[in-house]
């Protein structure tokens, strides 16, 4: 609580609204200023991406025990478990990707991103589609005899081939399967559990394959986390090089990282792509239709970064340092995020029926209207960073 | 990268009035503006991927796309991502960024089979077809693609030897360089042509290439000596290549030996040779006889639309150069005078002005310091491939822009340059420095260890 009652207090003495900082006001009283230092946003920053990672793994495990199950006792019951445990698991990922393009382990040359979150994935070269009943690994055996770890990190690996073959996508087409419903039809894939049932009840062919896929990639997404909630643990490698850095360096850092995730990543690759290309399926989450949530926890990870919160964490933020700074530029910012929740909330859902009429259409205009709020979060945040002395650019 | 210095008889008088030790060394004004007014001031491991600023908004959206289109993994058709299949069936990598990892340069493999990091064979056989391009191997095609989708059978694969020698410096100092054999295996297709010819590529750093396609024509003609008419024994030939947009013979820009004309049709080009995606330029898939690539599902006709396709050359357009770090060090800019006074600045041309009329107009009239002429030039025997390519031959190449070559280490892990990769750092690319360019390279064996280390800190300061 003592963070959150710094935060009020420095608030009211510089006289602004303290709608900015939440409802925490309500219970608590004004201590003595404290200045927020840059030391002490960079290690919360560190806090936050540790947690989050944390949870994140924790949520993969989940994941990978709910995968388990299912291909031990393939139900349609346990089907569900699987793609809601899925779901779970993509909430926790999602907002970690405001820990992207910020020079981090996530996504260095040897960074585990494209093992998680490749895409798009190249389907059949994993399993059968519509139009190649035997395509795949998994309906490939003379070629892949066998389908275990090794053989999966290995193609991965020789090919660096950014894992066209692993990771949440590559789960999320082996349990929703290709969407083959038009897009108003507000349906995912429709894979039957059946593809997992051996003997005369199965559907599709291989079936203990595919189970064998499944719990690999669920494997080594735990690996891939595992990798990274140890980088970023106290002590970890790569926590310690961080707060080793010049404050302004990994101030950039950080800000390079939800600047570009805002305004470039997810608003105009994300977003303003799928719409300009109007295809169906160029969405990140294309067989679950859940591409919805990758967008809103793409901006929640931003959000959470500049204001210093995650969970129970709740410290010294860039807020804190933008609103010592410059408290205009505070006020503008904490508008363009207030702004951006609204706009993206505003985006029909599923995300491929949102984009399918294209810009010209209503709700393809929506969509072009949070694509261009996003940006603007992207410019209040580089403004921010300019108050406190720092050059951000976001690609 | 070709680091191109050369024997240059005007500098010899500021070669003779060396500075006084205790003046201080001033940057020009902008000096640190490598790329012009939209320089993008980042020097962290995404220091190649920005924008220029001074696109439009409109240009702003379409290079976040062409930024999607560059970076993610093309997928093998059919897929549900439409937009994005195609890939192969046969190819070298699964997307530009697998080369050019961070829109950066690319690097031979670390060990026999690691596929797709930015190095690939051009093959061609002696002869010119009716365009002057240069005949390619009847069975393999113009390049050696070392993957192909599931099911399909790879063309081949390569595998690098070293050999090595060593330079001796004037003061002592041994340097260690080695030279590249390729061995080409694993054939699936049948034994290659008798008189192949291999020329290995390695992908480039993609900042600042509008900026030098906005350079007019008869800008870099001026700069053009081909027959050595003042004596000064470096060349810089223009290299006339065939652009296919126009069925017509174009100055090169752009390329290991500028053989391609545009951007637009470098990009084609590779979507075509190094992907296996075909466009509008490129519509054939590179089929072996005997296959029919007619019975492998593709990604539609173009599998890459022509929308798209624009967007991405945009992308490709428009990546801002990183600003110069540390130019105002005194051993910095010693460097800087050391690098004009041993020639290097006479193919590597310090600093140039973009056209008024580049259909982007935001790259039109910068001051830009590629350090490059954009032209051919005979780097020697040591470098040489022995293919050669429209006017350029076996052993000429295009002067290598140095902007960004201090970041590559940066944003690429690895600090490889020249056409193959060859040499493992700065100092090795500058004494694989031949032909043309053996007198400067000469000059800097001369110098003392200081001298050395300066002239280096001024070219990781680009």
């Amino acid at each position: 609580m003592k963070n959150i009652s710094l935060k009020v207090s420095l608030l009211l003495i510089l006289g602004l609204s303290i709608v900015a900082c939440n409802n925490d006001d309500d219970n608590t009283t004004p201590t003595p200023i404290e200045t927020v230092t840059k030391k002490q946003v960079i290690a919360n920053y560190a806090e936050i991406v540790f947690a989050n990672y944390t949870k994140a793994y924790n949520d993969a495990v989940v994941l990978e025990t709910a995968i388990n199950a299912f291909t031990a006792t393939p139900t349609d019951a346990n089907f569900t478990v699987v793609k809601n445990r899925w779901k779970d698991a993509r909430e926790s990922y999602g907002t970690t990707e405001a820990f992207r393009f910020a020079n981090g382990p996530i996504d260095d040359e040897d960074g585990p991103e494209g093992l998680l979150n490749a895409w798009p994935l190249d389907e059949n070269y994993i399993d059968y589609v519509q139009g190649n009943a035997t395509a795949g690994i998994i309906n490939n055996i003379a070629l892949f005899p066998v389908i275990n770890k090794a053989v999966l990190e290995g193609l991965n690996e020789e090919g660096t081939e950014k894992n066209i073959s692993v990771g949440y996508h590559a789960i999320e087409f082996l349990v929703w399967g290709q969407d083959l419903t038009a897009p108003s039809a507000n349906k995912p894939g429709q894979r039957p559990y059946t593809d997992y049932v051996t003997g005369v009840a199965g559907t599709a062919s291989n079936q203990s394959r595919r189970a064998d896929y499944l719990k690999v990639c669920a494997d080594l997404l735990t690996d891939h986390l595992q990798y990274l909630v140890n980088e970023w643990k106290v002590g970890g490698a790569y926590r310690t090089v961080f707060l080793a850095l010049p404050e302004n360096d990994a101030l950039t850092n950080i800000y390079t990282g939800i600047a570009t995730l805002a305004a470039a990543e997810l608003a105009v690759e994300r977003m303003d792509t799928a719409l300009l290309n109007a295809d169906q399926e160029d969405e990140h989450s294309c067989f679950s239709d859940n591409t919805h949530r990758d967008i809103a926890l793409n901006l929640q990870g931003v959000i959470n970064v500049y204001k210093g919160k995650y969970g129970t964490i709740d410290g010294p933020s860039l807020e804190d340092l933008v609103t010592a700074a410059n408290a205009t530029v505070a006020t503008e910012t904490n508008t363009s995020i207030t702004d951006s929740e609204a706009k993206v909330g505003a985006i029909l859902t599923p995300f491929d029926l949102a984009i399918s009429g294209g810009l010209t259409s209503t709700e393809g205009a929506k969509v072009r209207v949070a694509v261009l709020q996003l940006k603007n979060l992207g410019a209040n945040l580089i403004a921010g960073a300019a108050k406190l002395g720092l050059t951000v650019n976001n690609g | 990268m070709c680091l191109q210095f050369t024997a240059c008889s005007k500098s010899e008088d500021e070669y003779t009035t060396p500075t006084p030790p205790d003046t201080v060394l001033l940057p020009e004004a902008m000096e640190e503006y490598s790329g012009g007014t939209s320089t993008v001031f980042n020097a962290t491991e995404e220091a190649f991927g920005f924008a220029s600023t001074s696109i439009t908004s409109d240009e702003g959206s379409d290079f976040g796309v062409g930024n999607s289109f560059f970076r993610q993994s093309w997928v093998s058709a059919p897929s549900s991502t439409t937009a994005r299949d195609g890939l192969g069936p046969y190819y070298n990598a699964i997307s530009c960024s697998a080369c050019h990892f961070k829109d950066g340069r690319g690097r031979p493999p670390l060990y026999q089979g690691e596929l797709g990091h930015g190095l690939l064979l051009r093959l061609t056989t002696p002869g010119t077809d009716s365009h002057g391009s240069s005949l390619t191997d009847a069975v393999y095609g113009g390049q050696l693609q070392d993957n192909a989708i599931l099911g399909i059978t790879v063309k081949g694969q390569y595998n690098i030897l070293y050999e090595t020698f060593v330079e001796t410096l004037s003061d002592g100092t041994v340097v260690q360089l080695q030279k590249p054999i390729y061995q080409i295996s694993n054939l699936g297709y049948g034994p290659l042509s008798g008189n192949l010819m291999v020329s290995p590529r390695i992908a480039t750093q993609m900042v600042g290439l509008g900026l030098l396609e906005a350079v007019s024509d008869s800008d870099i003609l001026s700069r053009a000596d081909s027959n050595d008419s003042n004596g000064d024994g470096i060349s810089g030939k223009p290299n006339y290549v065939y652009d296919i947009i126009s069925n017509s013979s174009k100055l090169g820009r752009f390329g290991w030996k500028a053989n391609q004309p545009s951007i637009r049709q470098q990009v084609a080009a590779a979507f075509s040779g190094d992907l296996g995606i075909t466009s509008s330029l490129f519509p054939n898939e590179n089929c072996p006889p005997g296959v029919d690539c007619n019975s492998i599902p593709n990604g539609g006709s173009p599998e890459v639309s022509d929308i798209t396709f624009d967007r991405i050359v945009l992308y490709s357009s428009v990546l801002s150069v990183p600003a110069r770090r540390n130019f105002k060090e005194q051993n910095v800019l010693t460097g800087k005078q050391t690098f004009n006074t041993i020639g290097c600045t006479s193919c590597h041309i310090p600093k140039m002005q973009t056209g008024n009329n580049y259909p982007i107009a935001g790259l039109r009239n910068q001051t830009i310091r590629p350090f490059t002429d954009l032209l051919l030039h005979d780097m020697g025997t040591g470098l040489a491939d022995n293919a050669p390519d429209f006017d350029a031959t076996g052993t000429e190449w295009r002067t290598q822009p140095l902007w960004g070559i201090g970041l590559i280490k940066t944003v690429n892990g690895h600090t490889t340059l020249l056409h193959d990769g060859r040499a493992r750092n700065i100092e090795e690319a500058i004494l694989w420095h031949g032909g043309e360019a053996l007198t400067a390279k000469n000059k800097y064996k001369e110098l003392s260890a200081q001298q050395r280390s300066d002239l280096l800190a001024f070219i990781n300061s680009l």
